[in-house]
């Protein structure tokens, strides 16, 4: 079983990312399972979602406490969240940032991926807010290698509330441009 | 995906009981929309809204009313459907009474959630707990999957003219509302042949007028009345064995009956629980079992009418057995606990250890529930809180 957690703020669609993922895995032919964080969710305040991806129907029910994958969707939510929390030696940590993996000073695995740039230069959103979740999966599927392009564009296609096509290509930019240090 | 007939998606738990409602083809639903409503008749709304369901949707103005209409459009002969939740639920008590009293097969969905004070919005079974006198039938899912299926089952068993009591559909708030999984959507022509169109023997009709719900004195046949209603819900105890393997014969699902054993076969350590409390605890008896521990589980889907010799049958040969409650009875203990330690009373001498999990949302996590198996395997006994900050 694989257990994904998602940190970013209420508004920038972690939650859907984790519904995303979990379709895309579905769409391969893996049990899922996707829950927020239970609480009240505000906009622009930290968000949690988790995605379970088995081979197997998933039983456990309880929240994630120690995630194998952590994608992060801001950057900024680190300074307040500690978003390595649980985290095994072997998990890995999916940023969204500029940087590359080295220069971050994580024990983990870690990969980078300018996430907000790809969002810009497809003009999804707007500067300030700008809709990043959708080049996180394709981060995602090529730093993991859990789900493969095919079905995540699948997922994507199906689950977007509009341009299904230019968030596919902020994907797929991502999967290009992912910086994996290890 | 795995079975015929269906199609495949993902889905929370409310999208997927709103699923259900669409394909039972229910006629009128009805609902009060405020915290703490759920997004069901949310969901169910917009389907009315799209024409994809041809159903009458009435907004009241309050949860007392949601069950008063469901009342008068089911006596009317019509498939009623109305969902709730928490202090929603508590407040349509005294409807409840009339509805079962009046013996109408009313279907509703529950999402388990606390009750205040102080207000909290998350899962706990308190309040369907506080309904278990009412002469509604109560069952308790453990996935979207099962909360789908036991709403279309729930009409088939309330409807048949041996049962005809209400049926009230539970699902943990967030762990199965907010939560999505994957559905198999059944087609309609199958759910069409398994449950035909509802035909009430005796129904509101101006053309043949008849009194309804009226007064009886002691020497009347209320206490008659009460009597017949008890031994409905005995029997429909054989109708939910007979309509959940009629569905499992046309959809491929087999949920068992009143309870689900989990490896229960040769298990010293036997867990009783419900909803997805239960799922859990599944997880961590396989993982137990790995490591030399004997644990099984035994998942109660019906807690009305109590399973008491199925649950009597599947403990048979455990050395000690423990309770999860997801509610408490002040000054008593957890409602499960009593009725399972009830049904074993003069039957087995098997110590039984009362649980009280999960109270007001708060995590039941695997160690939690491998806790729970090392104190019974230590001989504990009583009413545990587990996981509460500062007591034992």
């Amino acid at each position: 079983m694989l257990e994904v957690r998602f940190h970013g703020r209420g508004g920038q669609g972690a939650v859907t990312a984790s519904k995303m993922l979990a379709l895309a895995s579905f769409l391969s032919g893996e049990y899922v399972i996707s829950f927020p964080f239970f609480g009240t969710e505000r906009r622009g305040a930290p968000v949690t979602a988790f995605t379970r991806i088995d081979t197997s129907p998933i039983l456990l029910k309880t929240q994630v406490y120690n995630p194998d994958v952590v994608v992060v969707l801001d950057g900024k939510v680190m300074e307040t969240v500690d978003v390595t929390a649980g985290m095994k030696p072997d998990s890995s940590i999916i940023l969204n940032s500029p940087e590359s993996p080295d220069d971050l000073g994580l024990r983990f695995k870690v990969a980078t991926v300018d996430a907000t740039r790809i969002a810009i230069d497809l003009g999804l959103g707007n500067r300030t807010n700008p809709i990043i979740n959708t080049a996180m999966l394709g981060a995602f599927s090529k730093s993991t290698g859990v789900v493969n392009m095919d079905q995540i564009r699948q997922a994507i296609s199906e689950m977007s509330p509009s341009r299904a096509d230019v968030n596919v290509s902020a994907a797929e930019k991502a999967y290009n441009s992912v910086r994996t240090g290890w | 995906m795995r079975e015929i007939g269906s199609k495949a998606s993902i889905m929370t738990g409310n999208e997927a009981v709103a699923e259900g409602v669409r394909l039972a083809r229910v006629g009128f639903i009805s609902a009060y929309p405020i915290t703490p409503q759920t997004t069901i008749v949310e969901k169910l709304a917009e389907m009315v809204a799209n024409r994809e369901i041809s159903a009458r949707y009435v907004e009241v103005e309050s949860e007392h009313s949601a069950m008063a209409a469901v009342f008068a459009s089911e006596i009317a002969g019509v498939r009623s459907y109305t969902a709730t939740s928490s202090q929603g639920l508590l407040y349509m008590h005294e409807m409840l009474h009339w509805v079962a009293g009046q013996r109408l097969p009313v279907v509703m969905s529950v999402v388990n959630r606390a009750i205040g004070p102080p207000w909290n919005i998350w899962s706990d079974q308190s309040d369907s707990m506080n309904q278990k006198d009412t002469g509604w039938i109560q069952v308790y899912s453990e996935s979207n999957q099962e909360a789908m299926d036991t709403l279309i089952m729930g009409y088939r068993i309330a409807e048949d003219s041996g049962v005809m009591l209400p049926f009230m559909s539970m699902e943990d708030a967030f762990i199965l509302s907010h939560t999505s999984e994957q559905v198999l959507i059944p087609d309609q022509d199958l759910v069409d042949e398994f449950l035909p169109e509802l035909h009430l023997d005796f129904r509101v009709d101006s053309d043949h007028p008849m009194g309804y719900g009226s007064y009886s004195t002691p020497d009347g046949p209320f206490m008659e009345l009460k009597k017949d209603m008890m031994d409905s819900m005995w029997k429909s105890a054989d109708t939910i064995r007979k309509v959940t393997q009629e569905f499992s014969e046309i959809f491929g699902r087999d949920y068992g009956g009143l309870i689900e054993e989990y490896m229960t076969e040769g298990a010293e350590y036997i867990l009783v629980a419900s909803g997805t409390v239960a799922s859990t605890a599944k997880y961590v008896a396989g993982k137990m079992r790995e490591n030399g521990m004997k644990v099984g589980i035994v998942r109660i889907r019906y807690f009305r009418p109590f399973p008491a010799e199925d649950i009597v049958r599947a403990v048979k040969g455990a050395s000690h057995v423990g309770v999860i409650d997801r509610s408490v009875s002040f000054g008593s203990g957890g409602a499960m606990f009593n009725e399972v330690r009830a049904a074993l009373y003069g039957r087995s001498d098997v110590p039984v250890t009362g649980f009280i999990a999960g109270i007001g949302g708060r995590d039941v996590r695997e160690e939690d529930i491998e806790g729970m198996v090392n104190m019974m395997a230590a001989g504990k006994e009583g009413n545990v809180f587990i996981n509460v900050r500062g007591g034992k």
